[in-house]
């Protein structure tokens, strides 16, 4: 068992800007080990976007009460002081989005992007050593001809570049924890498995804890030991994939399960039999 | 009893802070315009050289000028004048801009092309000095001027509307109407300007304020309408002097202007807000 | 580099043609001028010969050519109505009014910046709703009325200059910019109310965007994230409003000039209109033209400084 980093305990969200405040995430936990791959599944709705986006401290302080506890390095980064979760964010706890296009500032070139946050968080290091290191991390994204992309705009690159820069981003400070917000949901299909490689390759070369989010279980499938399965704002079921997929405890999870398109199994013939029009000229 | 509640829950919709600063505005510029038609304390023109730069007073309720003339009478009457300028410039420019903007929008092409680099010219152009060209080669007068402003807010209009058409042109309930037979004129009138109304709507308004703002400055230099029948900035430009003695003078046309303006403006945002 | 080529030519093609069309109002319209300087006295031979002296019986693109050259050199042509030259009666003008609309445009930057962006950062709160309402009286306010105001308030009540009191700038610099302070204000009003409210807009969306997330994931403060990242965004359509209010500032001071007695450009043209000086008045105009397309040029190359997208 290795040391656990993250734990999120009874998290709760609720929204404050309407009428009447609204629940979006009920009785969230998760513990995070290190080096370890936790996917969250659901529908859009299900709260797994919200979670995440609480764990990597970018949810609003307005209109917006969150109760619970996200435990990260002795802090509890609901309630510790913006200075220590704003020294965490870029530097130990870093995110990828799912629209590569917007998440990119169109104006600014992509090697400054890239660099952004050792130019917050290690401000002692020379902007050719910052070079260096961002060329470098666009090479092994598998962005190859590194020098260039350095000095192109994001609407020059193809999503499946963007992507890739924003996980070189997000990774140059070396950060233990990655959370990545559905980064294939915007891609083709072929791209969204280099994408996953890549972020299984970061995991293995560097240690770093990911918390994957998709709609797409047969993705988390392929990537995460432990899957948490989110429905309107509650965990449904969670457990280790293979346990997940053997025995779904959960409707819900067998319906997702079963949701899955798979090539092997055959189409079972449609058994609706038309009886024609009835008597009174309803089908029936 | 239930067409009442009905009508007041949709006139509900329409209540904010500026539409209701901006009907209030509007409406008193209007009844003042209105009330002026038929009926005026005094003729406008009417000098009484013993009542001369009179403040306020219950006989004068805006004070008299230097030639002792009636100064709410005066600016009734000027009101009028600029009003018809501003509307004048703005049917001309809105017309002439819309369907310019229209037409190069919805076919661009070649024609498209010439006709934006015309109108991007004429564009940048400042109105006022516009006016004046017109004015130098012929002569001054209310309908120079109101043809020279509207000429000089083509360019504006005809940029919105055609942006406004770029964007529809693609959109599928062109191409239903399209592929049900329609021609571009009906495909042009009947579908997409529907859409284009509040844009439309807030830009005439906009351009409306611009009218205004824009003959009274050039009435102030005394170009337009001439005395004795001036609109509300040459009185301005002949209060000028007076404004110790006599500041009704000044601010009696002065404030006049700024309502006008105010009350569109309000209602113009008021639509905004509605409209979300 | 395609961009700018391609920028520079169509300044020069719009350059030509404004200036063609130029030509052809201020020398097809307002008929012969032979005639007008001769007046009655002159008999018809007269007149014909000084129509031919004045090279007005020459084909019209030839005449064309001959006043586009000559203005390119610096020679405005003569005036109808003092037989000076049109250059030497500007000379002097030209600087005061381009001072005086220089500075309006200062100060136009200098309060719309800070308080678009103060606006945007505190929107809907006390300040933000105040200061919006009062813009939209301040856009309501014809600038020669804010000009009558502003001699009224500063100036006879607050004896902070003699209204009408203008000090030229080979006396004193100082006083001379002291002066066109308060004029300049009242141009700048209105313009700066616009751009104020149109930097605030623009902030107020940026801000809403993906990337702002993107940036604080990486540990940008708002500040951060504000300076670095929105407000090059921002600036985009502002621009645009930028360098038309310029154009339009040239404008304004016209009408201001005359609300402050300032001997500007403005008189010029005001009298040359009402005396038909036809040379003055082209002169004026074609020179304001070419300075907008100028500004438009630049306001053009501006835009692809800050946003790389402008394709070639």
């Amino acid at each position: 068992m290795s040391e656990e980093i993250l734990a999120v305990s009874d998290l709760q969200i609720e929204f404050h800007d309407h009428q009447f405040p609204e629940t979006v995430v009920y009785d969230f936990d998760l513990e995070l080990e290190k080096g370890e791959i936790v996917g969250i599944v659901g529908e859009s709705g299900s709260g797994k976007s919200m979670s995440a986006l609480a764990i990597a401290g970018l949810l609003p302080r307005h209109n917006m009460k969150k109760s619970g506890k996200i435990m990260y390095d002795g802090q509890n980064l609901l309630v510790c002081d913006r200075k220590i979760l704003r020294s965490y964010q870029g530097n130990r706890i870093a995110m990828i989005f799912q629209e590569p296009m917007t998440s990119l500032n169109p104006v600014k070139r992509i090697g400054w992007q890239v660099e952004e946050s050792l130019r917050i968080h290690v401000p002692e290091m020379s902007k050719e050593e910052r070079r260096q290191k961002a060329v470098s991390m666009l090479e092994a994204v598998g962005l190859h001809e590194s020098a260039k992309v350095y000095e192109m705009y994001p609407h020059e690159l193809s999503g499946g570049m963007r992507q890739r820069v924003m996980i070189a981003a997000a990774m140059i400070a070396d950060p233990e924890i990655l959370i990545a917000d559905e980064p294939t949901t915007a891609l083709d299909v072929t791209v969204q498995a280099q994408i996953v490689e890549l972020l299984r390759k970061i995991n293995r070369e560097k240690g770093t804890s990911i918390i994957f989010i998709s709609h797409d279980l047969s993705l988390v499938r392929q990537l995460c030991r432990e899957i948490i399965v989110m429905q309107d704002g509650r965990i449904v079921e969670s457990g280790t994939a293979e346990e997940i997929f053997r025995n779904p405890g959960q409707e819900y999870t067998r319906k997702l399960i079963a949701a899955i398109p798979r090539v092997d199994l055959s189409v079972p013939r449609c058994s609706v039999q038309s009886k024609g029009l009835g008597r009174n000229g309803r089908t029936e | 009893m239930r067409k009442l509640s009905d009508w007041t829950k949709r006139m509900a919709k329409y209540h904010n802070a500026y539409m209701t600063a901006g009907c209030v505005l509007s409406g008193i510029i209007l009844l003042m315009l209105l009330v002026g038609i038929f009926f005026s304390p005094y003729d406008p023109t009417q000098m009484d050289a013993s009542a001369k730069l009179q403040g306020i007073s219950w006989k004068h309720i805006m004070g008299t000028d230097h030639m002792g003339r009636d100064v709410f009478s005066r600016v009734l009457y000027g009101s009028r004048v600029t009003l018809i300028i501003a509307t004048g410039t703005v049917a001309i420019g809105a017309g002439a801009g819309t369907l310019i903007g229209a037409l190069t929008g919805f076919y661009g092409g070649i024609f498209d092309e010439i006709m934006m680099r015309i109108i991007d010219a004429l564009f940048a152009f400042p109105s006022v000095l516009l006016a004046l060209v017109f004015v130098s080669l012929f002569s001054t007068g209310t309908y120079e001027v109101m043809i020279s402003l509207g000429i000089a807010f083509i360019p504006s209009f005809a940029r919105i509307v055609r942006s406004e058409f770029l964007r529809c042109r693609n959109m599928d309930y062109v191409k239903s109407a399209k592929m049900q037979g329609a021609t571009d004129l009906r495909i042009i009138f009947l579908h997409i300007m529907p859409n284009i109304r509040g844009v439309l709507l807030s830009s005439i308004l906009i351009g409306f304020n611009n009218a205004v703002l824009a003959e009274a400055g050039l009435s102030y230099l005394g170009i337009g309408s001439q005395p004795p029948y001036a609109s509300l900035g040459k009185m301005l430009s002949d209060a000028q002097q007076y404004i110790f003695s006599a500041p009704a003078y000044v601010f009696g046309p002065g404030i006049v202007i700024i309502m006008m303006v105010l009350g569109f403006s309000f209602l113009g945002e008021g639509i905004r807000k509605v409209q979300g | 580099m395609r961009y700018v080529l391609k920028k520079v030519f169509m300044m020069a093609l719009t350059l030509v043609v404004v200036s063609v069309c130029v030509f052809l109002a201020f020398h097809v319209i307002p008929g012969d001028p032979a005639t007008r300087l001769l007046g009655t006295q002159g008999t018809p031979a007269q007149v014909e010969a000084l129509r031919e002296q004045m090279g007005l019986k020459d084909p019209l693109y030839q005449q064309y050519f001959r006043w586009a050259v000559s203005f390119l050199h610096g020679d405005l042509g003569t005036s109808y109505v003092y037989s000076q030259s049109v250059s030497s009666m500007l000379a002097s003008k030209i600087p005061i009014t381009f001072s005086l609309a220089m500075m309006s445009f200062v100060f136009m930057i200098l309060i719309s910046i800070p308080l678009g962006i103060y606006t945007a950062r505190h929107e809907n709160g006390m300040a933000d709703r105040i200061i919006m309402t009062v813009n939209q009286i301040i856009m309501a306010i014809p600038p020669f009325f804010s000009g009558i105001l502003i001699t009224y308030i500063f100036g006879m009540m607050l004896h902070l200059f003699i209204p009408g009191g203008f000090i030229s700038y080979d006396i004193s610099i100082g006083g001379f910019l002291g002066y066109l302070i308060f004029p300049a204000i009242a141009i700048a009003l209105p313009k700066a109310a616009m751009a104020t409210k149109l930097l605030r807009g623009s902030v107020i969306d940026e801000a809403s965007k993906d990337y702002t997330r993107t940036a604080y994931s990486r540990g940008n403060t708002v500040n951060g994230v504000l300076y670095r990242h929105v407000l090059q965004n921002a600036m985009i359509p502002v621009i645009t409003f930028i360098g038309m209010a310029l154009a339009d500032m040239v404008a304004g001071s016209i009408v201001i000039e005359q609300v402050f007695g300032i001997p500007g450009i403005s008189r010029i043209l005001l009298t040359s209109i009402s005396n038909r000086d036809y040379p003055v008045v082209e002169a004026i105009i074609m020179g304001i033209a070419m300075l907008v397309i100028l500004i438009n040029f630049l306001v053009d190359m501006i835009y692809r400084i800050i946003d790389p997208r402008i394709s070639d």
